[in-house]
């Protein structure tokens, strides 16, 4: 009979420690506002999600050091691993779900699309900065959508710009050939209506060379290809490891390494890094500085890598992309300000830090008081315009860092807003039920 | 002591050829059904979404894949792309029939994937073992480039991907955004429940003794009257409808939406995991592999921080990621060593220790 108590005993033992692990796991809330930070350390894409999971981390945590928070209350800081994957990010929306965020940054186009719809009915604003829907800038059709500062058709376009201002002027293009190569998946596909009205609009050809997933780091069969063609022009929309492969490839083909411009997720320091120093020249967008030269980053030192709170090399500090992560952050603590400011209350809701993003303006001078003069261009967001078409920048690789961007360039918005806007429409013609804009807009 | 078979009788040949010829077993089912459908009701939306309703789904497919794998003996590597004609099939349909039930067409769909498993079934005649997985592998990378080139099947959305209209079922949301959980998961118990007594049913039946027949010889299997074409057909589309019918629901009534990258070659080996895992040819097997292979990390991801923050360590989410996946690999090559029959055969072996206890002689 002791065999049989004991297993008994075993059996209600292992009940009653589960439920002792899972209930304080699901029910922990901790004074604060919760930023849960979807990332990824791990996977084919870690290479790229890495730097941005450190600097989205190290930002909120320089300001829970420095400051105590945002208005005095803490943020309460968690990372969830997706692993860039689909299944796993939506796994993660759920068991951040139940703990009030305040926020959710997806980090990934595949679990952006799957956030859209539920953001309005869980009433938790999805940020998604410089990725995900492009339609969703339309901000009376996703009141709970947010894609600042830019989105990828107004990269494209910023590209378009770049090349003419370098040959002289939109009528020499006629005649060019131009090549986008591109991971084949959505998020790779979004350029391409506006290269293609640009493309009749200016008289240049447009070439596709689309990259299987499977094959990011084979690209042999495709710059074949390119070598044939030979496009003026490659504009890069890459991702992982897709782009120091391409970088790696442009240089043993020989094609033109200052005539390769990626979007801004294929201008990562390891992405450049690949092609050794003959990769000096190649290019990319950004709409943020690189290397350490402003005050924040200097508290960042101060107050995260001194303390040993950072797992990100001390070395790489200063990195595209960390910096990028570090950006997406001061987002999101704008956000948290601004929603403290227009409500009065210190601990905010997901209600209000969507009327927060909603009403973001980060002026020039808001810049220099966080020391970020020169690191970004100012920014609004308005009710109607969720992502604001703003100004970016071509940084240069110099072989050794990226060059901290002096010309700003603005998007073509006459073109790319219509087109948002069509886009938009579609997407609620598609989801019969579509629910209509009921938020009022405070500015 | 419980659990023996001792003053029941089977006085007919009905009952001596049931699934369950224990009155024990019957109850317990009873219980575990009972329990599933009260879940629904008090479980978290935690539990029902992220645990439970994907558990179902994998556990639907991972029987698809059984019928193939192991009762008929046919390995294939295309579940992910067949889960994915399913799903493609069902956002088509509810599309241009809006005012059809979206059950309807989540079973229906099934259909279409079992045509196109039918099709990359034919090979099956000629080739066997790893040439056959070979071969199903083309279908995995065909459908999935299908899936992403071909404009059409996505309605021309720009961004590529299918998302779950609203639809309702007695008034009750359980597609779209605004469905709740709740709804969502009774919709998939209730179709999990019903296609797994489908899926009883074929392979207690003749169908199911003619797979055997071609998994264990299929010479001998021909001489004794089974038409192999018949039979391997009929499997490679019983198969393919399990798959695809589970692969619709994992679009509509789980992620709300998908991109074509969903339905790759990772999703075909997950399952083929979950069926080795579980043990091949056996239905509770399927549950209990898809039990292991998907609820172990979500459940590891809870349980380690939980072990290790007392003492004060705080682990890192890509920390645990790593460990995660060390510690189901190691649990994947034990169970291979200790029990390479799968968690079905465990369950077997303790159930007879269960029958003769406490007095095993």
């Amino acid at each position: 009979m002791s065999l049989r108590h004991l297993t008994i005993a075993a059996i209600a033992g292992a009940i009653v420690s589960t439920t002792a692990l899972v209930a304080p796991a699901s029910a922990q809330t901790q004074e604060g506002i919760y930023v849960p930070l979807l990332t990824y350390r791990t996977g084919a894409f870690a290479g790229s999600g890495i730097p941005i999971a450190d600097g989205m981390h190290d930002y909120l945590t320089m300001l829970n050091e420095r400051d105590g928070g945002i208005g005095g209350v803490p943020i309460v800081i968690e990372e969830c691993e997706t692993g860039y994957d689909t299944k796993r990010g939506v796994e993660c929306y759920e068991s951040v779900r139940a703990k009030n965020p305040v926020v959710v940054n997806p980090y990934s186009t595949g679990i952006t699309l799957q956030l859209i719809p539920r953001a309005a009915v869980d009433r938790i604003p999805v940020l998604s900065m410089a990725y995900g829907l492009s339609a969703s800038a339309d901000g009376e059709t996703f009141p709970w959508v947010f894609n600042p500062p830019v989105t990828y058709w107004d990269g494209a376009s910023v590209f378009v710009k770049h090349i003419a201002e370098r040959e002289g002027g939109f009528e020499s293009l006629a005649g060019k050939t131009v090549g986008l190569l591109h991971l084949d998946a959505p998020y790779g596909r979004e350029p391409i209506p506006v290269l293609e009205a640009l493309a009749e609009e200016h008289g240049f050809e447009l070439k596709l060379y689309p990259v299987a997933a499977q094959d990011m780091q084979n690209q042999g069969s495709v710059w074949l290809n390119i070598r044939r063609d030979r496009p003026d022009y490659i504009y890069l929309q890459g991702w992982g490891a897709m782009n120091p492969t391409a970088v790696r490839e442009a240089i043993r083909t020989g094609f033109p390494i200052e005539n390769m411009i990626g979007v801004w997720w294929a201008g990562g320091d390891e992405d450049a890094r690949a092609g050794g120093a003959d990769a000096a020249g190649y290019k990319a967008l950004s709409f943020n500085g690189a290397g350490t030269d402003f005050p924040f980053i200097q508290d960042v030192i101060t107050h995260v890598h001194d303390k040993g709170l950072s797992q990100f090399p001390r070395e790489r500090i200063g990195d595209m992309l960390y910096n990028r992560g570090m950006y997406n952050s001061m987002l999101i603590a704008e956000a948290i300000r601004t929603a403290q400011e227009i409500t009065g209350k210190s601990v905010v809701t997901g209600e209000d830090v969507r009327r927060g993003l909603e009403n973001l303006n980060v002026t020039e001078e808001r810049l220099a008081e966080m020391g970020m003069t020169g690191f970004a261009a100012p920014l609004d967001v308005t009710c109607e315009n969720h992502s604001g078409n703003h100004d970016v920048f071509v940084a240069e690789w110099d072989g050794e860092k990226w060059t901290v961007g002096q010309d700003w360039t603005e998007p073509m918005t006459e073109r790319v807003r219509p087109l948002i806007l069509q886009a938009a429409q579609d997407y609620a013609a598609a989801n019969p039920g579509w629910p209509a804009r009921t938020e009022t807009c405070d500015n | 002591m419980i659990y023996r078979e001792s003053g029941q009788y089977k006085t007919s040949y009905e009952a001596d050829r049931a699934v369950f010829p224990l009155r024990q077993d019957r109850i317990g089912i009873a219980v575990i059904i009972a329990a599933a459908y009260a879940a629904g009701v008090f479980g978290s939306d935690f539990l029902l979404q992220a645990v439970l309703i994907p558990f179902l789904i994998f556990s639907l497919a991972a029987i698809g894949l059984n019928i193939l794998v192991g009762y008929a003996g046919l390995l294939s590597l295309g579940t992910g792309a067949f889960m994915g004609v399913g799903a493609y099939a069902c956002y088509k349909l509810m599309t241009a029939f809006p005012e059809v039930n979206v059950v309807v067409w989540i079973l229906m769909s099934g259909f279409f994937s079992a045509a196109v498993g039918v099709f990359f079934g034919l090979p099956s005649l000629r080739i066997k073992g790893f040439y056959l997985a070979v071969a199903t592998l083309a279908a995995q990378f065909f459908l999935q480039w299908s899936f992403n080139r071909i404009p059409w099947l996505y309605n021309y959305n720009i961004s590529g991907a299918i998302e779950a209209p609203l639809t309702t079922l007695f008034g009750v949301p359980i597609t779209g955004a605004t469905a709740t959980a709740e709804a969502r998961y009774l919709v998939v118990l209730t179709l999990v429940i019903g296609l797994t007594w489908l899926a009883s049913n074929l392979v207690h039946g003749r169908i199911g003794r003619q797979w055997m027949a071609i998994r264990d010889m299929d010479i001998a299997a021909e001489l004794i009257g089974i038409r192999p074409l018949h039979a391997k057909l009929m499997a490679f589309a019983c198969s393919s409808y399990f798959v695809g019918v589970a692969g619709a629901m994992m679009v509509f009534l789980w992620y709300g939406g998908a991109e074509y990258n969903v339905f790759n070659i990772d999703q075909s080996f997950f399952i083929l995991f979950m069926i080795i895992i579980g043990g091949l040819g056996s239905l509770i097997g399927s549950f209990m592999g898809a039990a292991l292979i998907f609820m172990l990390p979500i459940g590891l991801g809870i349980v380690l921080p939980a072990i290790t923050e007392p003492f004060g360590i705080t682990v890192g989410a890509a920390t645990i990621e790593h460990l995660r996946f060390m510690i189901v690999g190691a649990l994947i090559i034990f169970f291979l060593i200790v029990e390479p029959h799968g968690l079905a055969r465990l369950w077997q072996i303790g159930k007879q220790k269960l029958r003769v206890w406490p007095f095993p002689y």
